[in-house]
């Protein structure tokens, strides 16, 4: 049955993208802006396009925080699964709504305050080992991983719940071993919250600043930090083409992950309506 | 087959992220620049080790905009790896030195907070044998308040506060800061959104010392500055960019080095040093005691005040420049540029900001939050943050009473 949409309905919708998407398009129209200015459109040009390719350090920067990101939402990734198992098989329920609470508490946590303790903590784990100047990748990739359990542990539960419970153990009883159950009939059911947990953590590294900044070290910085501090001067427009490209990768990935899954799950849809006749 | 999937995506973003490395690299800029004796670089005893640098973002020549890249041709002659990360401002450069958490080779942070680094033993002695350029840098910038004997800085840049105004709103040509306070102008004036640049503006006017710690005077400069409150548009810090370039406000009191930034988008603006003075610093490179590679850093000092890279430096940035072999070059664009080099005259009652102390630090901050909230409003937030939570509460008390009273009848 379809419903037609009023008016209001519209307006409200139409409202809520303007809202959504004016700076984001803002931002795209001025990275093609002739001047430096984010208030006289000059003309057209790609001039920042090609400034950015030359700025080394920011180049650098970005290098880093896709570097960063991808190594620590893997380790996320595959630290939360595990725990999403020892989770969802505790049979406590007093023990496991704890599990959960303790799981859910440092995402409430302000990022402040999660990035101070953590400093605090590396710089106090160095000089129990008298070792001067802890903070640099490791600290970072610690912090990182840390920050994103939580979401992942959290994307991939529900899956869980979605999930036949017998099918494991109708593998094991059909002669799988454990891991073989886990890896045959397991893991393909809850892959799509694997997936959308990987891609969370992917994109909280990403734009994470807050707690970067206070575990970053004097070797490794990542692009928000380094776009935080043009203080001195105004941020250079190549900031804005450079968002404008990584906007446009992330909208591609996301639609073609959208289709691709579509498609995925139109196909099985119809493999089993094949099956049933 | 999903499985596939996620690697081709994955292999996707690869492949699309090395594409933008790999036109990265043929497209770096020209490293052109000539310096003279190459060969005291070349020949440095630190080769293969790692410098770490901790500096103001965008404060480098980085191969922006047919710039030289510094750290790069830093790094091909000495072949020294600099690890170039920024800050933000000198209190955060400060949490980051004090933790020790991290081990920086060389910092430039400002005048003041040189001050509370060298009192705090935080700074290590330079060997100026190791840096023949500081030669090169003007007496003006030796032996200033922070490091009176020279011990432990070379000046990197110079800035100071005047007020930019455009000649097409303003009719006269202001000569002092009073004209922030006219009536004239009102709702077309800015002012700093930090504390001490703004006090410092009131203080000039009253002719005070910046760095007075007597309470009175800043109960003063805090009355001076609710009385302009009403004639004033906003305070800002980088907002000023927009709203003095599209011409929607008047004038702005800012730092000299952004003027020529705003002006490239606007020909109408113009720059006024106004009699009572106004706030001039210093940004030094100094090595903390932290560092592990000191040698490599007085390398590194001595090539940025190599006039070549002083000079690309000094272009980029267009702060003013403490070198004086720059000051010669003919090719420097700002040679002689009244603005950014003005009369010695104009600077008589220009002031170097201090390290005030904790308790006048506390006062200030607390003046600056009650001008921008003005006293009274402060209450009526409290008064409406409590008076939601009190509906809030007795809709659900209402609520939970409805329930139970309907919960009666069903039993």
């Amino acid at each position: 049955m379809k419903k037609k949409t009023t008016v209001l309905e519209r307006v409200y919708l139409t409202l809520f993208m303007i809202l959504l998407y004016t700076p984001m398009v803002v931002l795209m129209v001025f990275s093609f802006n002739s001047s430096n200015s984010t208030s006289v459109m000059a003309g057209f040009s790609l001039k920042w396009y090609a400034e950015l390719f030359k700025d080394g350090a920011t180049i650098a920067a970005f290098r880093n925080t896709v570097v960063l990101a991808v190594i620590s939402a893997v380790i996320s990734t595959v630290f939360g699964l595990v725990s999403a198992v020892g989770i969802n098989y505790t049979r406590s329920r007093y023990y496991k709504r704890t599990l959960l609470t303790t799981n859910n508490i440092p995402m409430m946590n302000p990022d402040i305050v999660t990035g101070i303790s953590m400093m605090l903590l590396f710089v106090f784990a160095g000089t129990l080992m008298h070792r001067q100047g802890v903070l640099g990748f490791g600290t970072m990739l610690i912090a990182h991983v840390t920050f994103q359990l939580p979401y992942v542990i959290l994307n991939i539960l529900p899956r869980f719940r979605a999930m036949d419970g017998y099918l494991t153990e109708a593998a094991q009883d059909l002669g799988c071993t454990p891991v073989q159950a886990f890896f045959k009939v397991t893991l393909p059911q809850i892959r799509p919250g694997v997936i959308a947990g990987a891609i969370m953590a992917f994109t909280l590294s990403l734009d994470d600043f807050v707690i970067s900044y206070f575990v970053s070290g004097p070797e490794f910085q990542t692009l928000p930090i380094r776009i935080y501090s043009m203080t001195k001067k105004r941020v250079t427009p190549d900031m804005y083409a450079l968002s404008t490209i990584i906007f446009l990768v992330m909208l591609i990935l996301l639609i073609a992950l959208n289709v691709i899954q579509n498609r995925a799950e139109n196909g099985s849809l119809r493999n089993r309506e094949k099956v049933a006749k | 087959m999903r499985k596939y999937i996620a690697t081709g995506l994955m292999a996707l973003v690869m492949v699309l992220s090395s594409c933008l490395f790999a036109f990265a690299v043929p497209s770096s800029a020209p490293n052109t620049a000539n310096i003279e004796n190459e060969d005291f670089y070349r020949n440095n005893p630190y080769r293969g080790s790692t410098l770490n640098v901790y500096n103001w973002g965008e404060y480098i020549s980085d191969g922006g905009e047919g710039s030289l890249d510094v750290n790069k041709k830093f790094e091909e002659l000495t072949g020294i790896k600099v690890n170039y990360t920024n800050f933000d401002s000198n209190e955060d450069m400060y949490a980051k030195l004090k933790s020790g958490g991290a081990n920086y080779d060389l910092v430039i942070p400002s005048d003041y907070m040189i001050e509370r680094l060298i009192d705090e033993g935080l700074l290590e002695k330079l060997d100026y044998s190791h840096i023949p350029n500081f030669k090169y840098i003007d007496s003006k910038y030796k032996s200033l308040y922070y490091d009176p004997k020279d011990e432990y800085t070379v000046a990197y840049n110079v800035g100071y506060v005047a007020l930019i105004y455009n000649k097409k709103l303003v009719d006269e040509t202001p000569d002092s800061w009073d004209i922030l306070w006219d009536e004239k102008y009102e709702g077309q004036i800015l002012m700093f959104n930090n504390p001490r640049d703004a006090f410092a503006i009131a203080q000039s006017l009253l002719g005070q010392d910046y760095n007075d710690t007597d309470p009175a005077q800043w109960a003063a400069a805090y009355d001076k500055l609710l009385e302009q409150k009403p004639v004033v548009r906003a305070y800002v810090m980088d907002e000023v960019y927009n709203i003095m370039e599209s011409g929607a406000a008047a004038m702005a009191p800012y730092y000299v080095g952004d003027y020529f930034t705003m002006a490239e988008n606007n020909d109408d603006l113009a720059v006024a040093f106004p009699k009572e003075g106004a706030n001039i610093f210093v940004d030094a490179m100094c090595v903390p005691t932290t560092a592990k590679n000191k040698g490599a850093a007085e390398l590194y000092i001595n090539f940025m005040e190599e006039p070549e890279v002083a000079l690309a430096n000094a272009e980029y940035i267009a702060y003013a420049t403490p070198n004086t072999e720059v000051l010669k070059m003919d090719e420097y664009t700002y040679k002689g540029d009244e603005t950014l080099y003005p009369d010695e005259s104009l600077f008589e009652n220009y002031q170097y900001f201090h390290n005030l102390p904790s308790e006048t630090q506390t006062l200030m901050s607390n003046y600056w939050s009650d001008l921008k909230v003005d006293g009274s409003s402060n209450r009526s937030v409290y008064i409406g943050l409590i008076a939601f939570v009190v509906a809030v509460a007795g809709y659900g008390i209402f609520h939970f009473a409805r329930r139970k009273h309907r919960e009666k009848y069903y039993d």
